[in-house]
This record gives C-alpha cells, sequence and structure tokens, in this order.
C-alpha cells in the first residue's frame, strides 16, 4: 500500500517525468534487482563500484561494451577498463552479452534516478492520524460539557419544584429514623457469617497467593531488548530464509546455538542497508535498520568501506530469552531432527516477531503434556524393534513419548 | 559356597567389645544432624527456626520474582570444528616424567574436562587415577602466570634476552651450567637439547627422576648396552613371580596391570587359563594384595630370595645365608612353577641394586620368558643416580656456576634438599622452568612459566619403536612458554617446537604414514626385530649378611593417589582413598601388628568412627620426623612403609598441605632405608573411610573360591542359588513366590547391567577418579571425610580374609553358632592378621530393580527407569535421607553442604579456573540434596540420541559409564542385557555371576562375578 501510494504521490509531485520514462525506471530497477544486485549497490561500494551517476564517469558507448564484454576489454588494454580492474582486486564482471542496449539504458536510468524523499508522504500520513486522535478528544471533551449541564440542570429543577411545593403549602415530612443496627455490626456478631466471610477469604487469597507463586520463574512474552536489533520477521518472514540455516547446532546438538557472527556475513557482506518494508509507528524505519547492520559489521570487524575484515572484532553479548534451570536436559537435536518437530511448535510464529519473545512457559507440565500426546517415529530403525514390542504390549497403533519412558524423572534430570 | 571365610574391614571389628562396631551396625550416619553449635543461650529454638524459615521462604519468594539476565556471547568467527554441547575428542600423551600413556582427552567448547586411554594406541595406553586427575591439575589457581626475574613479572621478549645474555656471558667464561631435567623420551627434545649443548658448549645435560629406576636401568646397559628398561607382557605368562615390584601401581612406569588380568579369568577346560601370581614382598602393596600367594620378607631377604630362585633354577648351589624354612618353601615352590611354565614365566623384581635386576634380566632369559621384551624397551627412564650424585657434589665444590632446571623439584624431592636450595641460591645463574612457584622456583632468579602438558606440544618415544604424539588440546590458559621452545630460542633457532617435531618426523620417524594422520591417532609404531645382544654373561650375587639390628627397615613407596607428588595441589587426589589401607588426605608410616605392639602403637576408632593413630618419629642420623602410624595387616615385621609424594608446601592452599615430606629419607635414591622408630604423645587424626559405611556385618558380599573347586565342581557348590525361607521352606530367592514385588517387565527397550569381575578388579581406583571427573562429584576436605560424609560415587571395599593362614580357624568358624560364638571366634583370628588375604570390590549404586530406596522417599524424588537405571531427581529431592537409610549397600551421598563456590570448601569448585572441568551434561547438587550413581545416564543416552540421529540401532560396545571406561583391566562390562548379542549378556548369565546381599530381593543391575583364588598351599 505504502508503496503505490509513494508512486502515486511521485509522479504527482513530478510531472514533468513521463509515464514511459516511468516504465524504463521500473524495468531497469527489475533488471538491476535481478542481474547487478549480488555485486553492486546504488550507493555505495560492494564487490563491485556503486552505480549512481556511473552515466557521468564513463561513456554510454564505453559502458555497452563493457557490460556486454568486460573481460574482452580488459584483454585489449582499454586504460579506463584495466583502471576499473586493478581497482578492485582484479575481480572480472560478469558479461551480460544477452543485453540489448535499450535494457542497459534502463538499467542505467534506474541508477541515474533519485526517489523523491518520502517525508511528505510521512507528513501527510501523520496528520490524519492525529486527526482523527483529536476528534475523539473533542467527541469526549463536548459529550463531558454536555452531561455536567444536564447535572447542573437537574439540580436546578429540583430546587424549583421544593421552590413551588414550599410556596403552596406542601410539607415534606422527614421519614422518621428507626433504630436499626448497621449492617456491618449485623455481619460481624453473625458467627456464621463470619466463619464463611473468612474461609472464603482464606481460599481466595490462597488461591491467588498460589497463582502468583506458579508464574515466578515463568518468563512467557519475555522480550528483552537485544544490543542488535534482530528482526526474526524480516529474517525468517519476509525472507524465508529456514530456521536451521542460522541455528545449524539444533540439528546435532543439545543447544540451538546462538549464530556466530561469521553466519550473519554469509549474506551480510552483500546487504549492507536494508530496502524492505517499514515500520513508520514503531519507529522501524529502513536508516534503523541499516543502522542495526552497521553494528553487526563493527561488531564483526567489517570495514565496509574497503570490503575488508579489519579483525578488530567486539563479541555480542545477546541476551538469552530462553532460560531452562540447570537440573533441566534439554536437546535440541532429539526435538528438532530426531522428531522433525517444527520449530514453532514451541518457539511460536517467530516470522512473524519483531522483537524474539519466550513464546511457551517452558514449565515442567508444559513438557509432560507435550510427551503424553507425541508419538514417536517408528520408522526411525532405532524405534522400530522397540515399537512392535511395546505397541503389542499395550495394544496401542502409535507409542507416545511417555509410554516409551519419556515422562521418567532421569530423561531430562541428571 | 564351600568355604565361608569371615571378612573384617580393620582391627577394630576383631575387637570383642567394641563399641563403634556395634554402633555402626546400628546406624548409618554415626554423628547426629548438626544443629546449631555454642552455648546453651545461643541455641537456637523451635521459635528460631520458624522465625528463620519464614524469612527465608519470603526472601526466597522476593528474588525469585526476578529472573537473573542470562547473556550468551557467541563466537565472532566459529570454528568448524567446534559445535556447542558436542564433545570434541583428541589423542594425546602424557609423559610428566612419572607417568607415561597415550591418551585421549574429551573436551567441550574448547576445554578439556575427562581423559581416558587411548586404546588403539599399540602399548602404553592405560590411565590410572593420576592420569585422570591430571586434567583438574591444568585449572590450578596456583599455576604460575607468566615468566619471572627475581619475583618480578617480565615479558618473555625480556626474559629471552637477559637469559640469553647470561648463557653468552658464562659461555664465553667457560663456566659450568647443568640442564637438570627429567626424563622426556622425546626424541625432537633430545634433538633441541643437543642443539642447545652446541651452541652453549659449557652446559651439561642431567636427567633426574624424581623415583630413582636406576639400578634397573644400569643392569640393562651392563647387560644389553642400552639404558633401557626391560618391558613384560603379562598377558604372555602364566607363572608371575614378583619380588617386591608393584607392577599394578607405577613400577617402571606401569601400564602393566591390563597385560595381568588378561590371565586372571580362568575357563573350566583349561587349568593354565588362569595365571599363577606369587609375590614377596614388605609393605603391602596393590599388586601383593592381588597376588596368589603372598609371601612377607624383609628387604635383604628378599635378595637373597631372588638369589635362591636364580640359582635353584640354574641348577646351582645356594650358599647364603638361611632363609628359614617359610621362605624356603615359597622359593621351592617359585621354583617348581617356574620350571612348570617354563616360557609362560616370567621374574621381575623391584629391588634396587643392580645385581639383583641383573639377576633378573638373566633368569627370564634363561627360561627364555614370552612375556619378557628386550627388542623393545621401555625408554621412559633415564636417569642415572650416579650422575646426580656427582652433580650434587660438583655444586657443593663451586664446580658449578648454573643451573636450568625443567620438569623437575628438586628442592622438594631430594634428601638434602634444603642444602641444594641454598647451593641454588648462591649460583650465578639458575633458570627454572616450572608450572608452579614451587620450593626450586623461589631459589631460582629466573623462572620460565611453562603450559601444562594439555597445552603442550611433545613427541615421545616410550618403547624402542614405539613413537607417541602430543597436541594441545586448550590454548594456553596464561601466559607461558614450553621448555622446549625457550630452548630453542635459548639456541638462536626460529623454529618453533611444533616445527621441528613436524621435520623431525618426516624426515627421520614416519615412514608410510602421513603427519596429520599420526596426529590425528596420537602414536606411530614401527617394528623392528634387533634384539640386543648380551655383553654381560655373568651375574654378581649379593654377598650381605641379614641384619638383626634394632633399627627397622624403612620401605619408601609411592602411592596410587599422589605418586612421585607432582599433583599434590590436586584435591581428588587428595581426597582418593588409598586403595589399601583407605586413608585420604594423609600418609602415614604402616607397620606390621608385632612391631605396633612392642612399641604400644595404637589404632582406635573415636565416638564417631573415625580413625585416630598414634604419632611416631622416624629418625636417622640426618633426619627426624613425627609421623602417624596406621597399623597394617601384611606388613614384614621390623619393615615400616611410608609414602613419597607428600609433605610438600609451595604453591599450593593449605588444605592440600599435609603429611611429611618422606623424600628426606630418600638417601642416595634407596628406597629401603634404616631407621629409628620411637613412639611419641600425641594422636593424629585420620580420615579414613575404611570403618565407614560397612555393610553390616553380612555375608554374601564377597563370594570366593579356589581354582580347583572352580574346575572341578559344580557352580552349586562354590556359587549356590541363594535360598530364603518361605514358611519354613528353604525356597530359590530367584522364585516368583518369594517376591513380594509386581515384576515389572523388563524385556522391551534397553536394560542396563554393569559387571564387575572382582578376579580382575585390582583395586587400583582409576574409576573413581573417572567417576568425579564426569559426574562433577565434589571434593569435600579431610574433616567431612572423617565424619564420613565423603562423596565418591563409587568406592571401593577393601575387604581383609583370614584365610590360609589359620587352617584351623576355618573349621571353627564354619561350625560358628549364634552371634556371640562368632564374636569370640573372631577375636581369636588377630593372628590371621599378620598377612591376610585381600579382595577389592568396587561398590556403586545397585540400581536395584527392586529398590529399598525407592518406596521410603516421600516426594517421589528417587524411581525407577524402565531402562534399569535408580533415578534420582535432585530438584525433587528435599533431603529427608530415608533412602540413604533404607539403602542395603551405602551407596548413597549427601550433600551436607553447598560445595560449590563456598569459601568453606575451597577447592576446585570454588574458583572460575578449577570449574572449568565441570562437565556441563551433569548438574551440580547443591546443598541439602541425595546423591549417588546414575549409570552415567548421561552417557547412555547420548548413545542413544546418536543412534536416533543416524535412524540405527544402539551397536554393542557403545553404551559406556565412565567407571567401566576407564577400566584397563576390563573388570567392568557395561552394556544392555536386552541386547542379545551384547557381552553383558553373556557375562551375565556365566556360573560366576551373583549379586550382593541377593537373599534381600533387590535385584540388583549391578552384578558380581565370584573371585576364584589360585592359591597354591604348602
Amino acid at each position: 500500500m505504502l508503496h503505490l501510494k509513494r508512486i502515486l504521490l511521485v509522479t504527482l509531485l513530478f510531472p514533468s517525468l513521463g509515464l514511459s520514462q516511468e516504465a524504463d525506471i521500473q524495468a531497469g530497477k527489475a533488471l538491476f534487482n535481478s542481474n547487478c544486485a549480488a555485486c553492486h549497490q546504488l550507493n555505495r561500494k560492494a564487490v563491485g563500484p556503486a552505480l549512481r551517476g556511473v552515466t557521468e564517469k564513463y561513456d554510454k558507448e564505453w559502458l555497452y561494451s563493457w557490460i556486454k564484454n568486460g573481460t574482452q576489454m580488459i584483454k585489449d588494454g582499454d586504460p579506463q577498463a584495466v583502471a576499473i580492474w586493478e581497482e578492485y582486486n582484479r575481480a572480472v564482471m560478469t558479461n551480460y552479452p544477452q543485453f540489448s542496449n535499450e535494457q542497459i539504458d534502463n538499467i542505467l536510468a534506474y541508477t541515474n534516478y533519485t526517489p523523491p524523499a518520502p517525508a511528505p508522504a510521512v507528513a501527510t500520513a501523520e496528520t490524519v492520524s492525529q486527526g482523527s486522535d483529536i476528534s475523539v478528544n473533542i467527541i469526549l471533551a463536548v459529550s463531558i460539557v454536555i452531561f455536567t449541564i444536564l447535572i447542573v440542570m437537574l439540580f436546578l429543577v429540583q430546587r424549583t419544584l421544593i421552590k413551588i411545593a414550599n410556596a403552596s403549602g406542601v410539607k415534606i415530612e422527614p421519614e422518621p429514623k428507626r433504630n436499626i443496627r448497621p449492617l456491618w455490626k449485623a455481619v460481624v456478631e453473625n458467627q456464621f457469617i463470619m466463619f464463611v466471610l473468612v474461609i472464603g477469604f482464606l481460599l481466595s487469597s490462597a488461591y491467588f497467593t498460589y497463582g502468583y507463586l506458579m508464574q515466578i520463574g515463568i518468563d512467557q512474552g519475555y522480550a528483552p531488548i537485544q544490543p542488535i536489533h534482530y528482526s526474526h520477521k524480516i529474517h525468517a518472514g519476509a525472507n524465508q530464509i529456514e530456521c536451521k540455516y542460522c541455528h545449524s547446532s539444533a540439528r546435532v546438538s543439545k543447544h540451538s546455538g546462538i549464530p556466530s557472527l561469521n553466519v550473519c556475513m554469509n549474506c551480510h557482506e552483500y546487504i549492507g542497508e536494508y530496502n524492505g518494508e517499514e515500520d513508520l509507528e514503531n519507529g522501524y524505519t529502513k536508516d534503523f535498520y541499516t543502522n542495526e547492520i552497521k553494528k553487526l559489521y563493527n561488531a564483526v570487524g567489517w570495514d565496509e568501506e574497503n570490503q575488508v575484515y579489519t579483525g578488530n572484532t567486539q563479541p555480542v553479548k545477546w541476551i538469552r530469552i530462553h532460560n531452562l534451570p540447570d537440573f533441566v536436559y534439554f536437546n535440541h537435536a532429539q526435538h528438532a531432527q530426531v522428531a522433525q518437530i517444527e520449530c514453532q511448535t514451541c518457539h511460536g510464529p517467530v516470522e512473524e516477531m519483531e522483537i524474539m519473545y519466550q513464546y511457551s512457559p517452558l514449565t515442567m507440565g508444559w513438557c509432560i503434556d507435550c510427551h503424553r500426546e507425541s508419538n514417536v517415529d517408528k520408522d526411525n530403525e532405532y524405534y522400530q524393534k522397540v515399537h512392535e514390542e511395546l505397541s503389542k504390549k499395550y495394544g496401542v497403533e502409535q507409542l507416545t513419548v511417555a509410554q516409551l519412558g519419556g515422562i521418567e524423572c532421569a530423561k531430562c534430570h541428571y | 559356597m564351600g568355604k565361608k571365610n569371615i571378612y573384617w574391614k580393620g582391627f577394630e571389628e576383631l575387637n570383642k567389645n567394641s563399641e563403634i562396631v556395634e554402633k555402626l551396625e546400628q546406624n548409618e550416619f554415626v554423628e547426629k544432624i548438626p544443629v546449631g553449635e555454642g552455648d546453651k543461650d545461643n541455641n537456637p529454638n523451635r521459635r528460631d527456626f520458624l522465625k528463620y524459615a519464614g524469612f527465608s521462604t519470603a526472601a526466597a519468594a522476593i528474588v525469585g520474582c526476578e529472573g537473573p539476565v542470562i547473556k550468551s556471547v557467541p563466537y565472532v568467527v566459529q570454528p568448524d570444528r567446534i559445535i556447542p554441547g558436542i564433545a570434541n575428542y583428541y589423542a594425546t600423551t602424557i609423559a610428566d616424567g612419572f607417568d607415561f600413556s597415550s591418551i585421549l582427552v574429551k573436551t567441550r567448547e574448547g576445554r578439556p574436562i575427562f581423559i581416558k586411554g587411548n586404546k588403539d594406541a599399540n602399548s602404553m595406553n592405560c590411565t590410572n587415577a593420576r592420569i585422570n586427575a591430571s586434567v583438574l591439575s591444568m585449572y590450578d589457581i596456583y599455576r604460575l602466570q607468566g615468566p619471572k626475574v627475581e619475583g618480578q613479572n617480565i615479558s618473555w621478549n625480556d626474559f629471552n634476552l637477559s637469559v640469553i645474555s647470561e648463557l653468552e656471558r658464562l659461555s664465553s667464561q667457560n663456566k659450568k651450567v647443568v640442564l637438570l631435567t627429567q626424563s622426556f623420551a622425546s626424541p625432537t627434545t633430545e634433538k633441541i637439547i643437543s642443539e642447545f649443548i652446541q651452541k652453549y658448549p659449557n652446559v651439561q645435560h642431567v636427567i633426574y627422576d624424581s623415583i630413582s629406576n636406576s639400578s634397573a636401568l644400569d643392569a640393562f646397559e651392563n647387560s644389553y648396552g642400552q639404558r633401557a628398561l626391560a618391558d613384560y607382557d603379562f598377558s604372555l605368562s602364566n607363572t608371575i613371580i614378583s619380588i617386591d615390584a608393584d607392577f599394578m601401581s607405577d613400577w617402571q612406569g606401569g601400564n602393566y596391570s591390563s597385560g595381568w588380568s588378561k590371565n586372571r579369568v580362568p575357563n573350566k577346560e583349561n587349568e593354565y587359563s588362569m595365571s599363577y601370581h606369587l609375590q614377596f614382598e614388605s609393605n603391602m602393596t596393590l599388586t601383593g594384595a592381588n597376588a596368589d600367594n603372598r609371601v612377607m620378607a624383609n628387604p635383604s631377604e628378599l635378595r637373597y630370595v631372588l638369589q635362591s630362585i636364580y640359582l635353584n633354577l640354574t641348577n646351582q648351589k645356594y650358599s647364603g645365608p638361611a632363609l628359614g624354612p617359610y621362605l624356603d618353601r615359597y622359593v621351592k615352590l617359585a621354583v617348581e612353577s617356574i620350571k612348570k611354565s617354563g616360557k609362560k614365566a616370567v621374574v621381575i623384581s623391584g629391588l634396587d641394586d643392580v645385581d639383583s635386576q641383573e639377576i633378573v634380566l638373566m633368569i627370564n632369559e634363561f627360561i627364555n620368558s614370552d612375556a619378557f621384551d628386550i627388542s623393545s624397551p621401555r625408554l621412559i627412564y633415564q636417569g642415572s643416580d650416579s650422575e646426580l650424585l656427582n652433580t650434587i657434589s660438583e655444586l657443593k665444590s663451586g664446580n658449578i656456576s648454573g643451573i636450568i632446571t625443567a620438569g623437575v623439584n628438586p628442592g622438594y624431592t631430594l634428601p638434602n634438599a634444603e642444602e641444594f636450595l641454598n647451593l641454588v641460591n648462591k649460583l650465578e645463574f639458575s633458570l627454572c622452568f616450572s608450572m608452579k612457584e614451587d620450593e626450586t622456583a623461589n631459589s631460582c632468579k629466573y623462572v620460565a612459566a611453562t603450559p601444562h602438558y594439555l597445552e603442550s606440544w611433545g613427541d615421545y618415544e616410550f618403547k624402542t619403536g614405539h613413537y607417541y604424539l602430543s597436541q594441545p588440546t586448550i590454548k594456553p590458559l596464561f601466559d607461558t612458554n614450553q621448555f622446549q621452545d625457550v630452548i630453542l630460542t635459548l639456541s638462536g633457532s626460529n623454529n618453533n617446537f611444533y616445527d621441528e617435531i613436524k621435520n623431525n618426523w618426516r624426515s627421520n620417524i614416519l615412514k608410510g604414514k602421513t603427519w596429520g594422520k599420526s596426529l590425528q591417532d596420537g602414536f606411530y609404531y614401527s617394528y623392528e626385530n634387533n634384539i640386543p645382544r648380551r655383553i654381560k654373561t655373568s651375574a654378581n650375587l649379593v654377598n650381605l649378611p641379614i641384619q638383626n639390628t634394632d633399627e627397622l627397615d624403612l620401605i619408601l613407596y609411592t602411592k596410587v593417589g599422589l605418586g612421585d607428588g607432582q599433583q599434590s595441589s590436586n584435591p581428588w587426589l587428595q581426597e582418593f582413598p588409598d586403595p589399601i589401607t583407605r586413608v585420604t588426605w594423609d600418609n602415614y608410616l604402616t607397620v606390621s601388628y608385632k612391631d605396633a605392639e612392642r612399641l604400644g602403637l595404637k589404632n582406635y576408632n573415636v565416638s564417631n568412627g573415625a580413625l585416630n593413630g598414634s604419632y611416631v618419629n622416624v629418625s636417622n642420623e640426618k633426619n627426624s620426623i613425627k609421623v602417624p602410624v596406621i597399623i597394617q595387616p601384611g606388613q614384614t615385621p621390623g619393615t615400616v612403609g611410608l609414602a613419597l609424594g607428600y609433605g610438600k608446601t609451595q604453591a599450593m592452599s593449605e588444605h592440600m598441605n599435609i603429611g611429611v615430606n618422606a623424600y628426606k629419607f630418600y638417601n642416595d635414591f634407596k628406597k629401603t632405608q634404616k631407621v629409628n622408630i620411637s613412639k611419641i604423645k600425641g594422636d593424629h587424626e585420620f580420615a579414613c573411610i575404611q570403618l565407614h559405611n560397612t555393610m553390616m556385618g553380612r555375608d554374601e558380599i564377597i563370594k570366593e573360591t579356589t581354582l580347583e573347586e572352580f574346575i572341578e565342581k559344580d557352580k552349586s557348590i562354590w556359587n549356590p542359588t541363594v535360598m530364603v525361607s518361605k514358611n519354613h521352606i528353604e525356597t530359590k530367592v530367584t522364585s516368583k513366590e518369594v517376591d513380594i514385588w509386581r515384576e515389572f517387565d523388563r524385556s522391551t527397550g534397553h536394560h542396563f547391567n554393569l559387571s564387575i569381575d572382582l578376579n580382575k578388579c585390582n583395586g587400583c581406583g582409576a574409576c573413581v577418579i573417572a567417576c568425579h571427573a564426569e559426574n562433577n562429584v565434589p571434593v569435600v576436605g579431610k574433616e567431612e571425610v572423617r565424619k564420613s560424609r565423603d562423596m565418591h560415587w563409587i568406592r571401593i571395599d577393601r575387604y581383609y580374609s583370614s584365610q590360609d593362614t589359620i587352617q584351623g580357624d576355618v573349621e571353627a568358624k564354619d561350625s560358628t553358632k549364634g552371634f556371640s560364638e562368632y564374636k569370640s571366634t573372631s577375636s581369636n583370628l588377630e593372628k590371621a592378621s599378620a598377612n591376610p588375604q585381600v579382595v577389592f570390590q568396587p561398590v556403586s549404586c545397585m540400581h536395584c530393580n527392586h529398590a529399598p530406596c525407592e518406596t521410603v522417599c516421600p516426594v517421589a524424588a528417587t524411581s525407577h527407569g524402565r531402562q534399569g537405571q535408580n533415578q534420582m531427581a535432585y530438584n525433587r529431592c528435599v533431603g529427608t535421607r530415608y533412602c540413604a537409610n533404607n539403602c542395603p549397600y551405602k551407596v548413597r551421598r549427601f550433600n551436607w553442604f553447598q560445595y560449590s563456590q563456598n569459601d568453606e570448601f575451597d577447592y576446585n569448585m570454588n574458583n572460575d579456573l578449577g570449574r572449568m572441568v565441570i562437565n556441563p551434561d551433569v548438574n551440580v547438587r547443591s546443598r541439602g540434596v541425595m546423591e549417588k550413581c546414575s549409570l552415567c545416564i548421561q552417557m547412555t543416552q547420548k548413545t542413544i540420541l546418536d543412534a536416533k540421529k543416524e535412524g540405527r540401532r544402539v551397536k554393542d560396545g557403545e553404551f559406556k559409564t565412565a567407571c567401566s571406561e576407564s577400566c584397563d583391566d576390563n573388570a567392568m562390562v557395561f552394556g544392555d542385557i536386552n541386547d542379545k548379542e551384547s557381552e553383558i549378556l553373556k557375562v551375565k548369565d556365566g556360573d560366576r555371576t551373583y549379586r550382593v546381599l541377593e537373599s534381600i530381593g533387590t535385584k540388583p543391575n549391578v552384578i558380581y562375578q565370584v573371585k576364584i583364588r589360585n592359591t597354591k598351599k604348602i
């Protein structure tokens, strides 16, 4: 939606840009993303040079032949070609002989195109939302005023009526005071009611105390602020990265493992800025995300400018979210690899989490409930024999983990 | 059972009216729970208790509301091989001058945490308690953290520069510098040292073994022209005659018991399938305790025994002093046995005189012993007593201007250590390579901090043609540099030691095997058949009179726990009970019962069962020290024993600063010394677990039989099924009728059993330390052990028997009726203590299928698993200790205190460095919970998970426990009895299987194999 709006705005604000030109830029962008983006960025150096303003640096004809067959040009000793080849560590650019000049023009048009500042759009969005806030407040204020006036009016009416009554000689007798004990006294003196009340009070306070105590140490929903704002929503959600790509030790080890920073750099060596969707309400702008990527570079010691590792690293102190007590042994490989349980079963909709939080209670009851319901994989050769024998013995088709001894104390406590 | 032996654990049990024995028979805990101390007014009453309890509950609840913020710091760049949570194993080698072995080191997240033998290596691949514990010695806060000059920290660069300038100055002035090192047995180190000497010709290399093997080396050199030790493979002999050689602990480098154990289990068809082991000795050693016949003789008699055997065997006439009828009989038996076995016999000796050692070589050559290996002799010790004595006299005369020490601590291990340190202080130049600021380092100007062997490179040739490599298993913890690297720098080389080893191996050692593969394996073996030629053809016979003076023979020995004392600041080893005396945290004078009576020495138990002992003054012309006494059955009258390796004072915590330094008596590096002993006032408090945890005097604990009975008679005679009485009818304990439990079907899934073979177990205790390392067992200290609060999950009970020496008593015992008669009978057994037979029995949790502990737990914290394990959930335990009370085997251990992160227990678990040894897969228990052996459930679970991940069944032999894995003698077999192909099932179904206290119907999953004795009667 936001995107469309922006394009609309762009066309409104820059009427001089023809529709055909806009189409060229769109086509150029598509070509750029599928062919060039792996090595080139618009505004900064990556594997190859930044492409913005490239048409000013080089002759258009030269660019045509460079893009189509740069290797040949280097071989032929074209001074500009050799210069750039030398500058980028003698890395040869892939040749694109399949590109027509028109397509190259489109790409170049895209590289020259500066998107307008989205500020006005943001501003309008803000004013609109502010406006709606104000209207609610006004309605509130108005209704409060109206109600106050109504109350005052009622009082005035009553006074007037009493005056009229007095004037017409009607006597209003006050109700005779009866000598009855107040209710609270009656209650206090009634032993049975007191007894029931005390019992009720004790029971309810015990209930609430128990409820309170039972949630101690259960950090469901714990979502600490991490030193680097890592968004699972962007990585696992928008980009569909498989959980175990980063948390690879979940396949073999008891730890799922917080990925080491070199794993991040598998992608982030090329992705230096964020270009996805923004969440403006929470302040997650592109700049914000890009800045978080810079934090990663800082930690891993990546010199973006020169595309080298400086060796000056600062390990990241993540805050651990899922904390099991020391006396519990949990093994990720058993669950994620052997039982093929989806990570989301315990960790929740991680692909929707902007900030990672603890989804499950991680209590023993929660573990055991699952062990009682889950079936073991009888196709795994390890289980085959015992499954055959035990299922016959218990007269069931499928054995649960519990039936195989999965709720014995020392399976998790040793 | 054929014979009923009465076993007893200590002299106290023989005491007719001992209150303590009675008390221990009635009570599991010998003392009441300590609640508050101090004067009467301060005694907390019930209301105080409630106040405190209320407050702490509230405090705990409030604290509990806010969880701590836990941080996780992943690698920046994760090494390929390291996956958090997955252990890596590296093959490396220990060679610290006393222990030599090829080992596998388990590392977790880069931290070495467990050591086991490298079973792929051809030889020298066993571990013992010290090697298993050496991983903890690396995490010692008393280690030297960087080089020092005159006590000041300095950078390595400056250090090297100033040492070089000193060496060059001394070299130009041609002043002599002595390089005093341990035996390295390392080809590349030898090369480096010779290059160093080329650069500085004024340097003389002297090798010093703290425990001397010089006489055996001299004898070998005299006989074959090579400085080495003959090697023996006891699996190839069925008659073993040992004259004072304690080969099951560390005689000539140890590693012998696995060979011995291979021939200890007979089969019914072949009488010779079980070896006969005859031991002549003075002290009661581990080897003597395991011998079929053990003969007591004093050191001078031992020489003549050996001589007499040699002369009789070669049909010569023995003309030495008369040995007396007792020894003569056994000499005759030895000679007959050797003759009968021929090549299959072997004679060894630990006597430290060259003549005796030469005779041993001649005997083995004469009988052409299969076990005797001189083509590939041991090169692990190289030291020469005479060379060392020369060096010391040169030091005294001022001929030497400088000293460099490496891997040795002469300031502690020399008999005249103080004098030596004074001499070193006066030298122009002194450099000490040391891991700690020990006695020697404190007297040296330059102290080079060296890494632990687990942080170092190294190569070794333990036996001719048997090469080993060691590699770092962790990045050096401190700013250390190993000896070889520094020597290379001092010689002006740019290479480091690693390069040198690699080049040397590639060009001189490896033939057809790559460097990478050798490093991965940790060893390289190239066999060359080069039997050395004898160069000396006759033996000198000893001609010393057998002395009969008032002086006693002091026999210095090394304990299985501390060895030569290098690792004396290792709390695991200090708390390790000696297999024979079962005393922890001490060394002591072992005295025979006869001598003790003569001198009025006593051992007695105080009211809580703890052991006290008299003090004596041990003295010779030079020294006199106060030592506590342990009265040791089997100690030869006229001799006393004292362990080396204790009494170290420098670079260790005060708790470890215990025992007396016996090296003071190690004159001329002879283990036998003449001393005078006099009783002095006062009593010593021992931390002995001897009378603790008694099995309540019930029998059915140990079952044993003789070889003849085993071969000739049916199982029902020597291992009958236990009968119990039901309605006054004798019924088999295995029958269903007498079972009060509802049986659970355990035929599906895994069902673990652990079998312990009493014939193979020699009580060495490697399993005890392995269990410590694997299961994070805490160290509790001397005072707590004295209160029987030791935490060992596996203990090795040692029982003395009275059989064999008093035949008449056996019948008397068999006809004993009633307890009072039993007591009077047993009090007559005092003479039996002179030379008893010994049995070792490792006892861990029995994992009873019908466990008495499980039924009494009020909170169901201990329960039974489908796989046969008796499970203990620490977090559920509230500490009632009912379970320990109800356990017939007394294997449950209670955490009386918080043993980790508690200044009151200032051992390895109280500092960050020491805690690095903790196994992350096992919980560290906190105060107030019961704990016990889990049958290493973390290991079985891991094996199962590995199989699941690969989608396959578990193969036999994959299931292991820490104890079974560490048992080089294969005495412990662990596995799944539901696997029809498994070894454990075969063992379990064997005739020798029995269960301890079977009549009470606990159905343990830990089973034992009946001990068979090959005792020869004369």
